[in-house]
């Protein structure tokens, strides 16, 4: 504590016991700037919800297998802990089986989330939270070394926050293993995403209040055997990604995707594809645009497209004949583009090894009946590649 | 002589100590026991004292079937200021206080009360501050509850029956969930349109506003006042008594500077956009919170309508709101039901 700059600075301790409950929130509460609250290792059941508020604290745990929080019996609250302050380190404990979300991040300037684990215990089921880690709204957004499982949703969900930096962590038996949502400047890398229903999703939605997601780069992760029957409960975007995607790119911008494994996967590696459902929202682009990918390695894909869940694999099963590809690019583009092309800027690049196979289709020649929609030829994608800027975080 | 200035003497340490105690109210910390605020002269009895005045709004948030009664304190020769369309300005050194409790059986005033918790909302030179001091068996005195606490009670209701609740005192970050507008903690209620109803006073029935008035703790309010309708009173438009009922219970998180507004549904008075309203709106985030259902609001399809599944619910992980409700409200329940039943595309 010498070179501390906060003089007054101190450390709280917590251990197991019956009244772990009330003391460990209240800690949350009553603690100070720069004061650090040690969760003890050992087993803590809570029947609700933990919250903090307070800016530039730590919360740490003995280790995400030592420290843990466990919310089985959980009566209250809508999500095992809330973070609704700035400057807030969370390291080394796990949340379990919370009814609703595990940990949710509301707003924050400076979230940094380091060696924790969200999991359901019981396998996959819909009745499990949505998320496992939720930053929503929030700034300067670390996610590192995390573990995420189990979640009915997306294990690690970024929605609607800027300067984001997803690494090092592992998504199994999710529905979204990570979903980076209306978000800008994100950096995910060296994760893996494994046994979800789809492997690392980056979707724009529209009619919120940050929407236009853009400039987000997925990098040197394994996205590898996801083939978890979808369980999200209905109603929900990602209920409708079928089981078997490796990375999906929905209605973004400026999206780089680079050396990452994409393997095992049944219905398909990779797809880029426009949001599809209705909208009245004047201030939202459906499309995905300046999306570049390259220098990735698949292995096998599209043995198994789960043609129940959504549209995706149907419609993909369909007119590729069975054969499908490792790249899908559903090729639709504002009507006016249909007609004239899309702005060269715009254009999705494609720099893949020989063997990549690549599917698009002309929705033009789709929709008039043209005998050959199907355009399968990736040299025409391919472009001299402008690499988007690394994220930085200031202390990261 | 000397026994006239010892009664003058007694008379004024008995005034000084009914006081209520303004440095405590502005004070970094909060005392450990409510009595120490001095806001009552009986606590037990919940009587105030002259300088607290009660109050009552026409819509109300709904926490548990529970009761609440309200007290609003202007420290002396200060005035709240009026403001349209947002709560009174209330100076520092006010107080907004609310006892919630459950009659023993609500057919029978006379048999009774148990007295849950008292909520306080502080006006420090920094802004408001929230704390709650929760009632001890005894009923004699609420001590401070930082972390919050649970209340097993039960009571027996109007149609006779015994019901019971596990009642939660918020700990002080729940009370910020509902109480932040852009990230500071403001009172929710004491807005003139919700204030503007008679109320029966020691001294006779007046409009609060007119009391008020008098009483020199509000500068100004307006004549002409457009006040939410109370959703309880069957004569009025069910469109009105809807939007007033989820404007109070869900429209200060579910508003653009709200808690939820990353949600982009909206439910306080002033939303007009269907969209943001529910209607044919897909959720975001919700998970299994949308029990398997498309929109928010079908119109004319209550049971695929996610806004009234989740006010059913009692699962912690889909009920709404997300704090402050253990039971679900079911007179609130049938309205947004018919509500949604009559709705138009």
């Amino acid at each position: 504590m010498l070179f501390s700059a906060h003089f007054q600075a101190k450390e709280i301790i917590i251990g197991p016991g019956e009244n772990a409950q009330e003391d460990l929130q209240e800690a949350l509460i009553l603690m100070s700037e720069g004061d650090t609250l040690l969760i003890k290792s050992g087993y803590y059941l809570f029947e609700d919800g933990l919250s903090l508020d307070v800016d530039d604290v730590t919360v740490i745990g003995e280790g995400m297998n030592e420290t843990v929080l466990d919310f089985k019996n959980q009566q209250s609250g809508a999500q095992g802990f809330l973070v609704t302050s700035n400057g807030v380190t969370l390291k080394d404990f796990a949340i379990l089986d919370a009814k609703g979300d595990a940990l949710k991040v509301i707003g924050s300037k400076g979230i940094n989330m380091i060696n924790l684990r969200t999991e359901w215990t019981g396998g996959p089921k819909s009745t499990n939270g949505a998320y496992g880690f939720y930053p929503v709204e929030s700034e300067d957004v670390l996610i590192d070394g995390c573990v995420a499982i189990g979640a009915s949703d997306a294990g690690i969900y970024v929605g609607q926050s800027k300067n984001i930096i997803v690494r090092n962590s592992i998504a199994q038996y999710n529905v979204a293993g990570i979903e980076i949502e209306n978000s800008y400047y994100a950096d995910v890398y060296n994760n893996l995403a494994s046994h979800n229903t789809g492997g690392i999703l980056i979707f724009d939605l529209p009619d919120l209040p940050q929407q236009g997601g853009h400039h987000i780069r997925v990098f040197d992760n394994k996205s590898v055997d996801n083939d978890t029957d979808n369980f999200a409960p209905e109603g929900n975007i990602v209920g409708e990604v079928p089981r078997g995607t490796g990375i999906i790119i929905m209605a973004n911008s400026d999206v780089e995707v680079f050396n990452n494994v994409m393997s095992g996967n049944g219905t398909v590696n990779l797809s880029i594809v426009s949001y599809s459902d209705e909208t009245d929202d004047p201030n939202y682009y459906p499309h995905p645009r300046r999306i570049q990918i390259h220098n990735n390695t698949y292995g096998p894909g599209g043995f198994d497209p789960d043609v129940e869940t959504g549209d995706l694999a149907k419609a993909l099963f369909e007119i590729s004949e069975g054969n499908m590809p490792d790249i899908f690019w559903d090729g639709v583009v504002p009507v006016s583009q249909m007609i004239f092309g899309q702005p060269k800027e715009d254009k999705l690049k494609v720099d893949e090894n020989r063997d990549v196979s690549f599917l698009t289709i002309s929705p033009i020649k789709y929709m008039l009946g043209f005998s050959n929609p199907v355009r399968t030829e990736k040299k025409e994608f391919k472009g001299v590649i402008n690499p988007l800027e690394p994220i930085v975080i200031d202390g990261i | 002589m000397k026994k006239k200035f010892q009664f003058l003497l007694v008379l004024i340490l008995c005034t000084r100590l009914n006081a209520v105690n303004d440095n405590l109210i502005i004070s970094d910390s909060f005392p450990s026991k409510l009595s120490e605020f001095g806001f009552f002269l009986d606590d037990s009895a919940q009587v105030p004292h002259e300088n607290v005045i009660p109050y009552e709004l026409i819509s109300t948030l709904f926490s548990d079937y529970s009761y609440k009664q309200r007290w609003v304190y202007v420290p002396g020769g200060k005035q709240a200021k009026y403001e349209e369309n947002w709560v009174f300005n209330f100076p520092v050194g006010s107080a907004l206080i609310k006892t919630f409790y459950y009659p023993v059986d609500e057919r029978d005033p006379e048999l009774g009360m148990n007295l849950l918790e008292t909520r306080l909302l502080l006006r420090k030179e920094n802004g408001w501050e929230a704390v709650s001091y929760a009632w001890n068996e005894e009923q004699n005195e609420a001590y401070k509850k930082i972390a919050g606490k649970t209340i097993n009670v039960s009571w027996t209701d109007f149609m006779g029956n015994d019901r019971d609740v596990r009642y939660r005192v918020p700990n002080v970050n729940q009370c910020k969930e509902c109480h932040a507008a852009k990230d500071k903690i403001t009172p929710i209620g004491p807005k003139a349109r919700n204030l503007n109803k008679k109320f029966d006073f020691k001294e006779g029935e007046f409009n609060q506003l007119t009391y008020w008035m008098n009483r020199q703790i509000i500068d100004d309010y307006p004549m002409e006042l457009v006040s939410p309708v109370d959703w309880t009173d069957e004569n009025e438009n069910i469109n009105d008594r809807v939007r007033s009922y989820l404007d109070v219970n869900c429209g200060h998180c579910h508003s653009p500077t709200g808690n939820a507004n990353s949600t982009g549904l909206y439910l306080h008075l002033d939303e007009t956009r269907k969209i943001h309203l529910g209607l044919y709106k897909k959720p975001v985030a919700t998970g299994r919170g949308s029990g398997g259902l498309k929109y928010s609001i079908v119109p004319g399809k209550p049971e695929e309508s996610i806004l009234l599944h989740r006010m059913i619910s009692l699962d912690p992980g889909v009920m709404m709101p997300e704090s402050g409700r253990a039971l679900s409200h079911t007179e609130a329940v049938e309205m947004v039901r018919e509500w949604i039943m009559v709705m138009e595309d």
